[in-house]
């Protein structure tokens, strides 16, 4: 629809012009960067500029940056081939420490890794806001502590925008010995990254959150740790992921996380305060809406973009589409199983019922928001929660 | 008029939905996910429920151009549906799964979310006519005698009815394909759903097992209609009036002929088998009657339909108070089982119907 009101950042963003620029032009070329004549040595250089280019942006060592297809793929990566590796070195290894609210690309993999492979998962209990907090971490270790393969916690939460305490985890698994894994795909451009600085083990990036082109992400990985590989092949990321480069991809997504990483403290300054007023004109127009995650607006509270809201009475499905109707994007915020929305397992971490956890939106704002986009929210979002509180009293009074 | 098109997956609904856009509405799209496990591939024919049947749905919305949503119904299709049939079986009763889930989820959950959405009408693939006449809508057979749907449309309300488009009644199931393979859809050449969507397998004795093996031991006696025991069984659910194959009687009629189902009793855990002309039924009566207009005033000539797929049968129906309705065949019918629908029928035109209580030979 021309003129939509685009409140999904946090779904996919629009490339900016410099990443669409960036990838059309790589495009255009042939060349495999595992070629060794002209055109792969071309295509190659383009490559390591761009691992070099992200490495600076995010605190990383180029040769901690291995490119994978995306966010998923990574956190993959990141996830099983601790855990083999891990384990490998020594069998008692067999505790994932992740937390409650990980997105399913972890969620998942620990699950598999417990159904398939002998991995014993230790959910990570969050607070009301959706928090992890350090205490946990450290009696979830302290039972015992040479068991624990590996930790997993998201740096920010994709559906309510609750910012962990990473450092602090970060600390306490290194006390131990225990490397860490961060999925770090909401916060980039979001919020202040250092890699090194984080202390992390491992860190997932996503080409598609930050501008870029979707189909690219990459694994931070320190440099002295050991990882088993998951897709085997040509081996051209450091023996850790096969598959051939893509350069076009690469080369935009190098773009964007330049740009995202460079605009990031006036971005995240301009997000905050649209979003307060966001939140602050929703609370008004509907009074008995609901902010989930944390109400804080500092850079170790809530991702900048994200409003996420709980409409009582509403299903959020029904709201989506009248919203949707009438031009406005946004979602859900849980995930999808065959297309059917179920309540969200973040939400019930944090607490709430299966009712309030299918009545909820999720805003997220991002490069292109502007104070027109919550006008044409506010100017929509009244009547559609009242038309969606009717249908939620219909279905539940015809029930048997 | 705003229109939300349930969207099957199947040829039938994806042409209902296009006619509507034809027809200048403004249509949106929505699949009904009625599966609580949702399969990832159709088994067999069936036409309904699983991820492919809902990408079908999605495809054939975007060669529309209309939005498309999922909904999840899949709760409510698990107390109101499958949970009534098995409720029905317990009973002895054989009970229309496809009417009961037009009565109570595609137009009663899902046309009332619609409305309160602001839809105005909810538009399917079911081969029934609507006709606006001088005394308000009326709602015929299709004019496809072999897909003719409104015997499981008959428990629709007149309010129901008002907010109902059914764009096929006017076609033969043949057009229907070839208008879906003249607009492009790539589920023109998908089989038609058959049977209970719920059961994919077809296997209905063994899904009512499963879903009955709480009651412990089941089995009783098969008797004739003098008493004398036959034979026995392992569970009445497993037995439909009108039934004759596995029955496993160790002997032979007296007589020779095939036996029949004619009752079946879960309270004294009896199946009672007879001939071919013991299973006639004279006179039925039906309870909860709904009404597609103003309910029959007196004793009313009429056709009646007993079971889906078939024959339309002379009866006289008498409404008696709220909630009876008395039926005199014309000409007895054979096999009617309690909990079927009996659908009064005026020419085309449907006039009502009843859930079968009892029925006397």
């Amino acid at each position: 629809m021309p003129g939509a009101v685009y409140l999904d950042h946090a779904a996919t963003t629009p490339m900016v012009p410099a990443a669409l620029a960036a990838m059309t032009e790589q495009l255009r070329v042939v060349g495999n960067p595992s070629s060794l004549h002209r055109a792969g040595r071309t295509a190659r250089r383009v490559v390591e500029e761009s691992r070099e280019t992200i490495a600076q942006a995010l605190g990383a060592r180029p040769s901690e940056v291995i490119f994978t297809s995306g966010g998923t793929e990574a956190d993959n990566l990141a996830v099983k081939g601790l855990f083999w590796s891990r384990r490998a070195a020594d069998p008692r290894r067999v505790r994932i420490l992740a937390s409650a609210v990980e997105h399913h690309a972890v969620l998942d993999c620990v699950e598999w890794l417990a159904s398939h492979d002998g991995a014993e998962p230790i959910w990570l209990d969050v607070d009301e806001l959706g928090r992890v907090r350090p205490e946990t971490v450290r009696a979830a270790i302290d039972s015992d502590p040479e068991s624990v393969a590996l930790v997993t916690v998201m740096w920010a939460n994709n559906e309510v925008g609750t910012v962990q305490p990473i450092a602090e985890i970060v600390a306490i698994a290194h006390s131990y010995g225990i490397p860490v894994h961060s999925d770090a795909v909401q916060a980039v451009g979001q919020l202040p990254i250092d890699f090194a600085a984080s202390g992390l083990d491992a860190l997932t990036v996503s080409g598609h959150k930050v501008g870029g082109p979707l189909g690219v992400g990459a694994l931070i990985v320190a440099r002295d740790l050991l990882l088993t590989p998951v897709m085997h092949g040509g081996g051209q990321e450091r023996d850790l992921r096969s598959g051939t480069l893509d350069t076009p991809a690469i080369a935009g997504f190098a773009a964007a996380v330049s740009d995202a990483v460079a605009s990031q403290p006036a971005r995240a300054a301009a997000l905050v305060e649209l979003r307060e007023d966001l939140v602050r004109r929703v609370m008004t127009a509907v009074p008995d809406a609901v902010l989930n995650g944390d109400p804080g607006i500092g850079a170790g509270e809530r991702l900048p973009g994200n409003a996420h809201f709980g409409f009582p009475g509403c299903e959020g499905d029904a709201l989506l589409m009248l919203l949707d109707a009438r031009g406005v994007e946004c979602s859900t915020g849980s995930a999808c199983t065959a297309g059917v929305a179920r309540p969200s397992h973040v939400l019930l971490a944090m607490g709430s019922d299966d009712e309030r956890a299918r009545g909820t939106l999720r805003f997220s704002l991002g490069h292109t928001s502007t104070e027109a986009d919550v006008d044409a929210l506010l100017a929509v979002l009244p009547s559609a929660v009242e038309r969606a509180k009717r249908a939620g009293v219909v279905s539940s009074a015809s029930r048997r | 008029m705003r229109v939300l098109a349930a969207m099957s997956g199947g040829v039938d609904s994806a042409v209902a939905a296009a006619r509507a856009v034809d027809a200048g509405h403004d249509v949106t799209g929505v699949h009904l996910a009625l599966s609580k496990s949702p399969q990832s591939h159709r088994v067999g024919a069936r036409g309904c429920c699983t991820v492919e049947d809902a990408h079908d749905a999605r495809r054939a919305a975007d060669v529309l151009g209309i939005p498309f949503y999922v909904w999840d119904l899949a709760e409510r299709f698990a107390d109101d549906v499958v949970q009534d049939f098995v409720d029905e079986y317990a009973a002895g009763r054989t009970p229309n799964p496809c009417l009961r889930c037009n009565e109570r989820i595609k137009f009663a959950a899902v046309l009332d979310k619609a409305l309160a959405l602001g839809f105005d009408a909810v538009c399917t693939g079911h081969y029934a006519q609507l006709i606006d006449g001088p005394d308000g809508r009326e709602m015929h057979r299709a004019v496809d005698p072999d897909k003719d749907q409104s015997y499981v449309l008959g428990v629709l309300t007149a309010t129901q009815l008002a907010h109902a488009m059914f764009p096929l009644g006017d076609t033969p199931k043949s057009g229907v394909r070839a208008e879906a393979a003249r607009r492009g859809l790539a589920l023109a050449e998908k089989p038609d759903s058959h049977d209970v969507c719920f059961i994919p397998d077809g296997d209905t004795a063994g899904f009512l097992q499963r879903q009955l093996s709480s009651l412990g031991d089941v089995s009783g006696d098969i008797v004739d209609l003098s008493g004398e025991t036959l034979g026995s069984h392992d569970g009445v659910y497993a037995f439909t009036v009108g039934q004759r194959r596995g029955l496993r009687i160790g002997t032979p009629a007296s007589d020779g002929r095939p036996r029949y189902v004619l009752d079946v009793s879960p309270v004294t855990r009896t199946v009672t088998v007879g001939t071919a002309e013991e299973l006639d039924v004279h006179s039925l009566v039906g309870v909860r009657p709904r009404w597609c207009g103003p309910a029959p005033i007196g004793p009313v000539e009429c056709l009646v339909q007993l079971r889906a797929h078939g024959e339309p049968v002379p009866a006289v129906v008498r409404v008696i108070g709220s909630d009876r309705l008395d039926v005199e065949l014309t000409v007895p019918a054979r096999g009617i089982a309690p909990g079927q629908a009996v659908v009064v029928y005026d020419g085309t035109r449907v006039v009502g119907s009843a859930t079968i209580d009892t029925t006397s030979r």
